[in-house]
């Protein structure tokens, strides 16, 4: 078994990334995600991969575009206003159906907000970062563990279904330390672009061409492209939502939370369990897809929901839709860095109990 | 039982650093912890402050409401805590720093000038780990005998020359208490 170490969030994601065999990290610096690019910065080096601070978060974007198209694990990670930058290049992945990790540990805004913890990205990840119709898969960890477990989801998951991949945290996740179990077994880097039977690795003239465009000028060979990467889509939901249930058995009311407010929820319903409210939580960890049918599930039997997140609303909507609005769904939010406290969600869950 | 941490005061006193020499020894115990700086544009000088959670069960927010354990090595982190501290806490001030009392008389306070007895020992920086032995040594949120291994896994490579002056630090906080004891 693998020793627990104690780890920065941040920093296990660029353990765990290496041990997957990533060898190829282009980014720019920005808080609060700076510690994945100063431990690639030191680690790189010294196994034969690649650390490169770009001149700017859209040339590290395509400097991913270009390292995954020959098939290679490669990532970039960001904090919201650098995401932005990235987001043109981000649909060009989309685009060439090209798989890679990008992390955005999310601090306030909009603008350049302010560099504490925040969930605003929620919609703009969601709904798929950038132009033209697309999405890329966004998993939200709450713990440092998760932080290095989803690293490896996030690439295997990119690679099966040919989509960019996304860690979306907070800067609570990123700055905090927790023992961490990092994947024992490293992944050989050098396997990884024979599993692409797309990856432009050169053809030794035995075979033809292969080629990474996202560029189509025949509008109907574009809508087919559209048309069969949403039927991906479909499959992914199908196939690999992911969520946690908490206390959900006998639970009249449902919290809805990711991440850091997630764990501040979790306090605050073993609080309203002393005081006999019966209270449970789904966590949603794949964001898209949103895990849609265990929220159904609960509306058939819960009295309300109870989003607790980090902006003004943008997963209640989400709960909304999963449960046709069936029944209601009330918020505790703050935003602008501010984190509610456990007593916080503990009276918004008090009143809707009443 | 769960041992909720906050250890502030200015940037550069290494209260980051001895939140991480306790994490490591809970590590280090098998319990369960989170450790969680405060990352404002925090400079020399600035205010900065850590917390750290040491439970026998799993550790759910990591971002501390009430402590039931404060250290303070200035007055403003005195001033912003005093009055979220639990009932029954206990409250380490470094007292060649912080010239006021502590206000509240429903939490115990050990009053350590920690900052003078590192000048004394010829170890001017070390007053966090004063303050770190002082509370292990009085609490025993984690075996005090673990805080050596601790330091060996949580120093840098730069600073290992220090080693031995971090343990002494430590051993003298302990001492501090065990004295005030007998």
């Amino acid at each position: 078994m693998s020793e627990k170490v104690l780890m920065k969030g941040n920093e296990a994601i660029a353990e765990a990334a290496i041990r997957c065999g990533c060898r190829h990290y282009f980014g720019y610096p920005i808080t609060p995600q700076t510690e994945i690019a100063a431990y690639m910065s030191k680690r790189m080096p010294k196994i034969g991969g690649t650390f490169l601070q770009a001149e700017s978060e859209i040339a590290a974007i395509n400097m991913v575009y270009g390292a995954a198209s020959t098939g290679r694990r490669a990532m970039t990670s960001s904090s919201s206003p650098g995401i932005s930058l990235k987001a043109e290049g981000i649909s060009y992945l989309a685009g060439a159906d090209l798989p890679a990790l990008i992390v955005n540990v999310q601090r306030g805004g909009p603008g350049l907000g302010g560099i504490q913890p925040s969930q605003s990205d929620y919609f703009f990840m969601t709904r798929g970062p950038g132009h033209g119709d697309f999405h890329i898969i966004v998993l939200a960890p709450a713990t440092v563990q998760e932080m290095a477990d989803m690293t490896r989801l996030a690439f295997e998951l990119g690679e099966k279904y040919r989509m960019p991949a996304m860690l979306l945290a907070d800067g609570t996740m990123g700055q905090m330390m927790e023992p961490v179990v990092l994947p024992g077994e490293s992944v050989d880097p050098e396997t990884i672009p024979a599993t692409k039977p797309w990856a432009v690795t050169g053809t030794q003239m035995k075979r033809e061409h292969n080629i990474i465009n996202s560029l189509y000028l025949k509008p109907d060979e574009l809508e087919r492209t559209n048309f069969e990467r949403f039927e991906r889509y479909a499959k992914l939901e199908k196939e690999e939502c992911r969520w946690e249930e908490y206390m959900m058995e006998d639970a009249e009311i449902c919290v809805v939370s990711v991440g850091i407010t997630a764990r501040v929820s979790k306090n605050a319903i073993v609080a309203a369990r002393k005081e006999g409210i019966k209270v449970g939580m789904i966590r949603p960890i794949t964001l898209f897809p949103f895990p849609k049918a265990p929220l159904a599930k609960a509306a058939e039997k819960v009295k309300g929901f109870l989003t607790v997140e980090l902006n003004m609303g943008q997963m209640n909507e989400d709960v909304k839709l999963a449960i046709n609005c069936s029944k209601k769904v009330a918020m505790c939010n703050r935003v602008g860095g501010m984190i509610p406290g456990a007593d916080e969600v503990l009276a918004a869950i008090r009143k809707e109990a009443k | 039982m769960t041992y909720e941490t906050i250890m502030a005061g200015f940037g550069g006193q290494g209260l980051l650093f001895s939140g991480k020499v306790l994490a490591h020894a809970a590590l280090i115990e098998d319990k369960e912890l989170s450790w969680l700086p405060s990352y404002g544009p925090e400079m020399r000088g600035g205010t900065c402050n850590c917390s750290v959670i040491v439970s026998d069960d799993p550790v759910g927010s990591p971002i501390i409401a009430h402590p039931n354990v404060l250290m303070v090595m200035n007055e403003p982190s005195l001033d912003k805590f005093e009055d979220t501290v639990a009932p029954g806490g206990t409250i380490f001030v470094d007292s060649s720093l912080i010239a006021r009392k502590v206000r509240r008389t429903d939490v115990e306070v050990v009053y350590i000038p920690a900052t003078k007895m590192a000048t004394d020992m010829e170890a001017k920086s070390l007053a966090n780990m004063i303050i770190l032995g002082a509370i292990v040594e009085k609490l025993r949120c984690v075996d005090p005998g673990k805080i050596e291994e601790a330091l060996r896994e949580t120093i840098s490579a730069r600073k290992a020359n220090l080693l031995d002056l971090n343990l002494k630090a430590v051993e003298a906080g302990r001492e501090f208490i065990r004295s005030q004891n007998s």
